[in-house]
């Protein structure tokens, strides 16, 4: 991928009813494959950012491309297409379904994107075996991957949730505050895996956290009150 | 859409016992509303069985129901009796094919008791004009015999040679019994599914004989005439309670209909049997429109409580929606994955509730006839069912697009990030 797979201009969002928006953000551009921290204390506009670069939420002026694709021409279906597609998703806590196992979990994207499906299968020969090397790299024993999702750990719960991020080789992977259910030493272990796999499948990793500790193995960080010129923006 | 399938199945097995609680509401409902329906379609069709092939019921001038009620189904108040000579009239006329006396009153241990002729066990139909069959013996000959209907014979366990004794009335008066004069079975008559089944026939002359002691409901005190002797009497009945009437010539009907009607030596009555069943119906339309409102009041309850289940059950799900959204499910994919639950509940609860009403049709069958009369007819469900079915899906699908449709909104308010 040559271009920015992330590049915003003067990108106003404002939530129904409201008056002012809570998010105006002049310019950001994410190369392919960058890893980039993104911090800032609840209610600065990382929620809606997040669901604006998952095009959950369309911007209501400027420019939103990710991967030379205009988000906000796609029709809803096309941009929930185009996520699943090109996005892969972490979550703060919570990421699995609770009746699928860990392996049915993962493989969630490939049910949804023939396309996901196909780079998975070009990865492991099959899906199945893309998802069983993934979790094997996250350190997921496979006496683990028949349980049911609920039957782990939370940290064990967060790789799994790595695991269907990565799976099918998606061009960008966004994490929403995921290790802050962590405790300290597996934040940083999580931290590890998931910067190793992120550089293995070439993605580009948005990581969104109020942790500034966390920052420091960050080649780029960005602060939310840097770049949104709003002001009382909502979470 | 086939890669929602497995999950909402999986989810739904997730959430099994709600659900299979809202499902068992639904069976439930589901075979009252069936079970209703063939109940009263099998009570209709078990009375429209009980008359076949007769053309005309005449008695005393009375209402037309009660006559066929107390004649041919031996339910309701007694009626008028006609005389003998009537009786005699209308089997001489040259229009007249034959007829079968009826005289009843009498009853055993419960049983009604039919005087009647030899002719019954000729001319009488029943079901698809089908004569009567006897499972043993044969008609009676000799004065105290009596010919048992199959459900008598079964229930109080009586074999052909066995004695039985007659109660005047319907029983339940003591010092009423005919102890005087004992009745030999002599026949028993395959099962009909109709009062045949539950009646005690004897002679017109048998009936005569054991009433020539009696006046005004009891025995004449200090007088009493041995069974021996009674042949020495003439015991011509003096009266019938109806006579059923089969005609040449069907079209000759409404012709001696009107000529009977206005019958000058008595006031006598003839009756079209399908006409007074038809009003009988008219009659019982209100309760039976009750008892099918009630089981459609009953499936709306089953169908809400589902839908209340479902949307009690989002809340719980608003994270699994978010989670599917995350990998690519649209808002519509939810619509589609809730309304596809209600929908397969309703299905299956339409279907086990059908299976169900089948399985008690055949369980209870030989208890609903014995008891009610009503036979059980069909296996396979009538089109008015599958049309029942198929509004109760009707009503489920619709009632489960509010899940969805809640889902739905949900999934564009919340986005990624469930607000809970």
């Amino acid at each position: 991928m040559a271009g920015p797979v992330i590049a915003l201009r003067d990108l106003v969002f404002r939530w129904p009813g409201q008056t002012g928006p809570c998010l105006d953000i002049a310019a950001l551009r994410v190369e392919a494959g960058e890893q980039v921290f993104v911090h800032g204390p609840s209610g600065s506009g990382k929620s809606t950012l997040l669901n604006l670069l998952a095009g959950v939420l369309v911007p209501d002026g400027g420019e939103l491309r990710a991967l030379d694709v205009d988000l906000p021409r796609l029709s809803a279906a096309a941009r929930d297409r185009f996520r699943v597609d090109h996005v892969g998703l972490i979550f703060q806590q919570f990421n699995l379904i609770p009746y699928l196992s860990v392996l049915d979990n993962v493989l969630l994207p490939c049910r949804f994107s023939p396309r996901r499906r196909q780079r998975a299968s070009a990865d492991g020969g099959d899906a199945r075996a893309a998802a069983a090397a993934l979790l094997t790299h996250l350190d997921l024993a496979e006496s683990l991957w028949q349980r049911p999702a609920t039957a782990l750990s939370v940290g064990q719960q967060q790789r799994v949730a790595a695991a269907r991020a990565l799976i099918g080789r998606p061009e960008i992977v966004i994490a929403d505050e995921p290790t802050s259910a962590l405790d300290a030493a597996r934040q940083a272990a999580f931290l590890d895996l998931l910067r190793r796999e992120c550089a293995a499948a070439d993605a580009a990793l948005l990581f969104v956290s109020h942790d500034q500790r966390l920052a420091g193995v960050f080649p780029r960080q960005l602060a939310m009150g840097e770049i949104n010129r709003a002001t009382g923006a909502a979470s | 859409m086939s890669h929602l399938l497995p999950l909402a199945l999986r989810s739904a097995w997730n959430r099994r016992h709600t659900l299979g609680l809202t499902l068992l509401a639904i069976v439930l409902a589901v075979t009252l509303l069936l079970g209703i329906e063939r109940v009263r379609q099998d009570a209709r069709a078990g009375f429209a069985h009980s008359v076949s092939g007769t053309d005309l019921v005449v008695g005393a001038r009375a209402s037309p129901i009660q006559l066929i009620l107390y004649a041919v189904f031996r339910i309701g108040e007694t009626t008028h009796d006609m005389s003998w000579e009537a009786a005699r009239m209308l089997a001489e006329r040259p229009e007249v094919a034959w007829t079968i006396p009826l005289a009843l009153g009498d009853s055993h241990l419960g049983y009604p008791v039919v005087g009647t002729s030899a002719d019954y066990f000729v001319h009488f139909r029943h079901g698809d004009r089908q004569p009567l069959r006897f499972a043993g013996g044969r008609p009676f000959e000799a004065l105290f015999e009596a010919v048992l209907g199959a459900e008598v014979a079964q229930r109080l366990g009586y074999r052909l040679g066995d004695r039985i004794t007659l109660t005047h009335g319907g029983g339940g008066f003591t010092g009423a019994e005919h102890d005087d004069k004992p009745f030999t079975v002599v026949g028993v008559l395959a099962r009909t599914g109709t009062p045949v089944d539950r009646s005690v026939h004897i002679s017109l002359q048998a009936m005569e004989a054991i009433h020539l002691d009696w006046q005004g409901g009891a025995p004449i005190p200090g007088f009493s005439i041995p069974a021996e002797l009674v042949g020495k009497f003439d015991l011509t009945p003096k009266s019938v309670t109806a006579v059923l009437v089969g005609l040449h010539d069907r079209a000759a009907v409404f012709a001696l209909q009107r000529e009977l009607d206005g019958y000058r030596a008595e006031p006598l009555m003839a009756v079209l049997p399908g006409v007074a069943l038809s009003q009988l119906w008219d009659l019982l339309a209100v309760a039976e429109r009750a008892l099918l409102a009630m089981s459609t009041l009953v499936v709306a309850v089953g169908l809400a409580g589902m839908v209340a289940v479902v949307l009690a059950g989002l809340g719980e799900r608003r994270r699994e929606l978010a989670i599917l959204r995350s990998v690519g499910a649209r808002p519509r994919d939810l619509f589609a994955l809730l309304a596809l639950e209600g929908f397969a509940v309703t299905l299956l609860g339409a279907l086990l509730g059908l299976l169900l009403v089948t399985v008690l049709a055949a369980g209870l069958g030989p208890w609903l006839q014995a008891s009610y009369g009503i036979a059980p007819s069909h296996a396979w469900p009538t089109a008015q069912e599958w049309q029942w079915l198929g509004w109760v899906l009707a009503v489920g699908t619709l009632a489960s697009l509010l899940p969805g449709y809640r889902a739905y909104r949900l999934s564009l308010a919340d986005g990624l990030t469930p607000r809970i």
